[in-house]
């Protein structure tokens, strides 16, 4: 399988991402920078987390019309799998290509920890490492994953299984940034597309303080091969 | 000509920074206040010199960068 990792000034999470995909495909990532107009024959891009272009106007807003988002809105037409992890998934919403939007946190604060989160479907190229239902605990770095949509987008995504990822939990972290649905990740229409707030690639090592997020890649591996 | 544009929450969507605000206020002895709402002020100069031009321009800006329409909306002064 082969990946490409799209990099914008102030992306900050795409070399952990890279030895994610690494260490499951067996093949590194091709990095490409935000100016450029084309991508490389990919079987999967890549928007990593960060702070693109600072966060300036709205989180996401001027990484979603950098050069290279062209290609990746072009590709994602064709069908070709896009995954936006945290201010990835904040590009992913600026650009259209997934709805709603991600406000400020409702604690207003950034939040840095695990999480929980439950596998809604894992009936995708992105989840199919995982049990339907299956809790699995990552960390999240952010301020502004207060997913929103109007309540016939949220009756929809709900409608059409295109919640991949819910936050969950017995304690003081359920829903911890207000959530609409408590939603951590959406699908778009043909499930090819994925935006998540949490950091899978940040729980693939036990020396890191966990491994929960190694299926993701190892299923996402194993359903592009 | 310069153009102002007034980028706001939509109503409904909930603003957490103008609760806190809010809350701020009414922790300094302020009283009678009701919701509030932050919003962001853009300031454009613009060398369009007709004013219908303009506001044509300005809407587009909006509608493509300066307001996400999913949570926000926008008024435009010309002056």
């Amino acid at each position: 399988m082969k990946s490409a990792v799209v990099i914008f000034p102030g992306s900050n999470r795409e070399r952990d991402l890279c030895l994610a995909l690494k260490r499951a495909t067996g093949r590194e990532p091709m990095r490409v920078w935000h100016r450029e107009t084309t991508l490389p024959e990919a079987d999967l891009i890549v928007l990593p987390g960060g702070f693109a272009y600072g966060d300036y106007l709205r989180c996401g807003a001027m990484a979603a019309h950098s050069p290279i988002m062209r290609a990746v809105r072009s590709r994602a037409e064709r069908g070709t799998p896009v995954l936006g992890i945290c201010n990835g998934f904040q590009i992913l919403t600026e650009a259209g290509l997934l709805p709603g939007a991600l406000l400020p946190n409702r604690s207003l604060r950034f939040t840095c920890r695990d999480i929980h989160m439950k596998v809604e479907n894992n009936q995708t190229i992105f989840t199919c490492g995982y049990e339907a239902g299956q809790t699995i605990r990552v960390p999240v770095a952010h301020h502004d994953g207060n997913y929103t949509a109007d309540p016939e987008t949220l009756d929809r995504l709900e409608g059409e299984g295109r919640i991949a990822f819910r936050y969950c939990g017995a304690d003081e972290d359920t829903n911890f940034n207000g959530s609409a649905r408590a939603i951590a990740g959406i699908l778009n229409a043909s499930r090819t597309v994925l935006g998540l707030m949490p950091h899978p690639e940040n729980a693939t090592d036990p020396d890191l303080g966990g491994t929960d997020g190694v299926a993701f890649f190892t299923g996402l591996a194993s359903a592009l091969q | 000509m310069k153009a102002r544009v007034h980028v706001s929450l939509k109503p409904g969507v909930l603003d957490p920074q103008g609760k806190a605000i809010g809350n701020a206020l009414a922790s300094l002895g302020f009283t009678g206040i009701g919701a509030v709402r932050q919003g962001k002020l853009i300031e454009l100069e613009l060398s369009e010199t007709d004013p219908l031009r303009a506001r044509a321009t300005v809407e587009a800006m909006c509608k493509e960068l300066l307001a996400n329409p999913v949570i926000e909306t926008y008024a435009i002064d010309l002056s």
